[in-house]
């Protein structure tokens, strides 16, 4: 053996500290001092300081209020994975369940969160009256939606390709349901998890800008935080400061980058499943420094008696047992038809009223208008997507054939994915306005700044992915130039740039009910368009077309993943998987 | 002859009232077909693991013997009959009941202590009576200074025994094996077989009884008391050897080398014991009655050109060997070339015919119209493709007619795999051809578009014509 991966007990009594202990140590007190400030600043009441307009651009509270949006950010993740670790397993182990949690979490996911802002904040200050707690938890409430679908597909997807060698093993072991999910559920989706978990966080910042400062039913609200910042210096007129706002963001993303999700990313590598060896091994300095201190081990070893007293705990969850025998099919069916009675007369319920709804307050008109300016965003999407592709592609396999080239440029392109978009919609605003562009063309622009990252990632990923040994055979084979895309790159990146212009054309989505409607120095650019119609009718309050909107763009975004992107995605996988 | 048990319990049947640790009582296993009919795989099986001896479950692959296995242990429930464990009916894996798998099955991401231990965390041992216990285990299965150790550093036989220890540290009286050493290499799989009968002849060893899932015949009579041989489609007990050699044993004798030869003969359907695989009539069997042995026509020409040069007659057990084939390897070969008329099997010894001498002595051309002659003469399921295909208006059907009609005796990935193993072999004898893009199956070879690329691409040049493309292969450019 040349070394322990964990030192033995001797290690533990040594009684110096070293460097890294120290270094540890104060940022777990700075951690938990944060908590307690968010903590405290959340209990405030709601006043007039949480109107939008009124928030400070002083620089001097810029490192405040990007503290406290990250705060969110991650209350908002934690709150995602509790989320998932109950939502998934339920999904994957009961029949019942099933039928509904899944679709339900494919249609969740497909619609636009920043539509249902509007809703979520009435909602909040109601149950949190006069108190910033209700405005918080609809900002973390945003967030949470952005990301925790894609957490639980990813938990819920683990769960189903479990390898049947390592269940078997856990059931002859006896282990209980509780001692199963720790040593093996968990575990062996730990990858896939911290993977979608960096992605979705990435995500959620566009989700935190855009929730911070918000409109609802003619009273503006806004969110102590570096998304209301942005606002408030594009609402003035002040570039400078949101060029300010943008460095910090960048820093943010690339120190969060850094302290939490590189580290997380080498530490999960340890769950990797023996038959897919990473290429490269991810590392990070400060898992390093952790792993240096010894205040993690003195932290598990603290943990032990209390893992254990709740494993014990934990046993009325019971064990699984095998039936004696099967065949009590009839009673099982009938059961089933009864559930499926039962989730369809509540659905269909509650879908009758949301429409009658809709039909009482603004007429069932707004359906018919909302799915003619669905056509114009529509189409802004659809421009997106074919504009990025045929800008991105070539730039992304590019790189991706260069392995110095793709070393440089994918954390960049990590960073540009993360970083939220419409921090830069006030420069692009104020070069509209500045050239008069209307923003029914300029929209696009704006719609393509967080979504064309997806494709570019995904194409540089993608072409990393080609065998070498595919590219030597075509070289020897005098295969260059078009002959070469068609046969080898483009079929190579397939299932890649199809995951990416899934995320793209999903991210542009959401993005129209902000990228419609700009304010910048007083001046209000709108497009014609079925987000900028949300928006409005958000702002003034007109709570029936707000809903009308969005069930109607949930319906094309539904549509629109069914009839092209799904039929991508087989296709990708069926012919084009490597 | 069964030896007394080591702890000094009598051998089976020796006590009246004695009870088999583990028992299947007439047990009955079907799967649910697609189309909602039941895919037997085991049938009627009655079977006692009694404590003191070792007992071995041979078959081919589909004959059901890993099923036998899991419904004893009780990770899956039989259809009818029942599974017994000291007498009470198993409604999950029994406490005194361990299992060693194939594949070793140990978690990644917990070191060898962490998954030697997890058994007895599951049982609510206290942590410091769990860490000696394992550490016990531990050095019993000679892994002593690995318990820090992750699985992935470690070789496939130091995993397996991890995988051993994590079974024995729970003191099981009966230990279950899914085919424990197939997945290492032979020299491996030699020591570490020797290791588990030298602690089986212990006194303290706690396993009262092992029941060892293989297919390797040799390993079987090497290791087992006793031999259950079950036939395929659906699994029965076709046959029950007392092996009764003194131990250990060793392969170069006479009496070894007969009870080798004797199951071979079983297994491939020796005279009067017809087993489901190789028919009598095969020109007269349906699709579903006399499925297709996952036999390549590159491995059958390869089978029957050694055959050739061996004179024509080789004894199956020495082919096996000296090819370093295990049955599951070698049979399916041996099927196929008998089903098409191109060897026969006679008492364990693999005969080539005159049409198998043609096979792979004519040209390519010639050899191509021999196949399918043969095919469509004496394999079910590609004849009634042919016929199909030559009904057909337009020489064209899609796949789902053939895979629906598979799927009435088959499972849905199965019925599939039948349709690729006919796929290939219509391809080879230019029968029929198959789109994968359409999921047509058609008379005539399918018509390219035409492409100035073709030429120069390999992606479309390997996808016709040449060799017949390896199973599995299809779905990929």
């Amino acid at each position: 053996m040349p070394t322990l991966p964990f030192p033995t007990g001797h290690a533990l009594r040594r009684p110096r500290w070293r460097p890294a202990d120290v270094v540890v140590a104060a940022a777990v007190l700075a951690l938990l001092y944060g908590l307690l400030r968010f903590g405290q600043a959340a209990r405030a009441p709601l006043d007039s300081a949480a109107a939008a307009g009124r928030v400070s651009t002083d620089p001097v509270g810029l490192p405040g209020f990007a503290l406290r949006s990250l705060a969110r950010m991650f209350v908002a993740l934690a709150c995602s994975v509790a989320f998932t670790l109950v939502y998934a397993p339920i999904a994957a182990r009961s029949r019942r369940a099933e039928k509904v949690l899944i679709p339900a979490l494919d249609i969740l996911q497909s619609v636009p969160v920043l539509g249902f802002l509007a809703i979520t904040v009435t909602a909040f200050l109601r149950l949190f009256p006069g108190s910033m707690l209700g405005l918080e938890a609809a900002s973390i409430f945003a967030i949470f939606t952005s990301q925790v679908w894609n957490l639980t597909f990813s938990f819920y997807h683990s769960l189903l390709t479990q390898p049947r060698p390592l269940v078997e093993a856990v059931r002859m072991l006896r282990l209980n349901r509780w001692q199963r999910f720790w040593r093996l559920d968990v575990p062996g989706a730990m990858i896939p998890l911290v993977w979608n978990g960096m992605m979705s966080f990435g995500g959620g910042w566009f989700f935190l800008t855009a929730s911070e400062a918000i409109t609802v039913g003619g009273r503006s609200f806004a969110l102590p935080g570096i998304g209301s910042y942005v606002a408030a210096a594009s609402q003035r007129g002040e570039l400078g400061r949101v060029g300010l706002a943008i460095a910090v963001m960048v820093l943010l993303v690339i120190g969060v980058n850094a302290v939490f999700w590189r580290p997380l990313v080498a530490w999960s590598e340890r769950f990797r499943m023996e038959e897919t060896e990473a290429a490269e091994v991810p590392r990070s300095v400060v898992l390093d420094l952790l792993r240096r201190s010894r205040l993690p081990r003195l932290a598990a070893r603290g943990w032990h008696p209390a893992g254990e007293a709740l494993g014990r705990a934990m046993r009325v969850l019971g064990t699984p047992r095998t039936p004696a025998a099967t065949g009590t099919g009839r009673r099982r069916r009938a059961g089933d038809v009864v559930f499926g009675l039962v989730v369809a007369v509540a659905a269909l319920a509650g879908a009758w009223e949301a429409v009658r709804y809709v039909a009482d307050t603004a007429g069932l008109g707004a359906f018919g208008e909302a799915f003619r300016l669905g056509t114009l965003t529509f189409a802004r999407v659809a421009a997106v997507v074919v504009v990025s592709t045929v800008i991105w592609v070539p730039v992304g396999v590019g790189i991706g054939l260069s392995p110095r080239l793709a070393r440089i440029a994918q954390p960049v392109v990590q960073v540009l994915a993360s970083f939220p978009a419409n921090f830069l919609f006030p420069i692009v605003a104020a070069v509209l306005v500045a050239t008069h562009v209307g923003l029914d063309w300029g929209g696009i622009v704006l719609m393509a700044l967080g979504a064309q990252w997806y494709v570019l990632f995904n194409a540089i990923a993608g072409a990393m992915a080609i065998p070498s040994d595919l590219r030597e055979a075509m070289a020897s084979l005098g295969v260059t130039g078009w002959l070469r895309w068609r046969r080898l790159i483009l079929p190579g990146i397939f299932p890649a740039y199809v995951t990416g212009g899934i995320t793209a054309s999903g991210g542009a989505w959401n993005a129209s009910i902000v990228a419609e409607v700009v304010t910048y120095g007083g001046t209000v650019l709108t497009a014609t368009g079925l987000g900028a119609a949300i928006a409005e009718s958000t702002a003034e309050g007109a709570s029936g077309r707000t809903l009308a909107g969005i069930i109607v763009m949930c319906v094309y975004v539904v549509t629109l993943n069914r009839l092209v992107w799904r039929r991508l995605y087989r296709l990708a996988e069926q012919r084009f998987a490597p | 002859m069964r030896p007394t048990d080591v702890a000094g319990l009598p051998a089976p049947g020796g006590t009246p009232g004695a009870m088999p640790i583990l028992a299947a009582e007439r047990v009955s296993k079907r799967f649910t077909a697609p189309d909602g009919g039941a895919i037997p795989v085991l049938e009627d099986v009655s079977f006692e693991l009694w404590p003191g001896e070792i007992v071995a479950l041979l078959g081919k692959s589909g004959s059901g013997k890993s099923t036998l296995l899991r419904l004893l242990a009780g990770l899956i429930p039989p259809s009818s009959g029942r599974a017994l464990h000291r007498g009470r009916p198993l409604d999950g894996p029994a406490d005194g009941v361990a299992m060693v798998f194939q594949t070793f099955a140990l978690l990644p991401w917990l070191t060898v202590l962490g998954n030697v231990e997890l058994g007895l965390e599951a049982r609510g041992v206290p942590p410091a009576e769990r860490r000696a216990r394992a550490l016990a285990a531990i050095d019993l299965i000679g892994l002593d200074g690995f318990e820090q150790a992750y699985p992935k550093e470690l070789s496939g036989g130091m995993r397996q025994r991890v995988g051993f220890a994590r079974a024995l540290v729970i003191e099981p009286d009966a230990l279950l094996m899914d085919e424990p050493f197939s997945a290492l290499d032979v020299l491996t799989a030699e020591n570490l077989r020797g290791e588990l009968l030298e602690m089986w002849t212990r006194p303290d060893f706690p396993t009262r009884a092992m029941l060892i899932v293989t297919h390797n015949i040799e390993e079987a009579v090497l290791l087992a008391d006793r031999v259950l041989v079950l036939s395929s489609n659906p699994g029965r007990i076709l046959a029950e050897l007392d092996v009764g050699l003194p131990r250990p044993r060793r392969r170069a004798t006479p009496r070894f080398e007969a009870l080798v030869d004797e199951i071979y003969g079983i297994i491939t359907g020796r005279d009067g014991v017809p087993t489901a695989v190789v028919p009598t009539v095969p020109e007269r069997a349906s699709p579903t009655e006399q499925p297709l042995p996952p036999a390549t026509v590159g491995g059958m020409a390869g089978l029957l050109e050694i055959l050739v040069g061996r004179g024509g007659r080789e004894d199956l057990p020495d082919l096996a060997r000296d090819l370093n084939l295990e049955v599951d390897d070698l049979l399916p070969l041996v099927d196929g070339a008998v089903l098409l008329g191109f060897a026969t099997v006679d008492d364990a010894d693999l005969a080539v015919t005159p049409a198998g001498r043609d096979f792979v002595t004519v040209d390519i051309l010639t050899a191509k119209e021999l196949f399918a002659r043969q095919a469509t003469e004496r394999a079910p399921l590609v004849r009634a493709i042919s016929n199909a295909l030559a009904a057909a208006v337009d020489g064209r059907l899609h796949e789902r007619f053939f895979l629906d009609i598979l799927r009435r005796g088959f499972s849905e990935d199965e019925a599939r795999h039948q349709l690729e193993i006919a796929i290939d072999w219509g391809r080879y004898g230019e029968l029929f051809d198959y789109d994968a893009n359409t999921g047509d199956l058609s008379r005539e070879p399918v018509e390219e578009e035409p492409d100035p690329g073709a030429q120069v691409s390999p992606t479309v040049t390997l996808r016709r014509g040449g060799p017949p493309p390896p199973r599995g292969s299809r779905a990929r450019p």
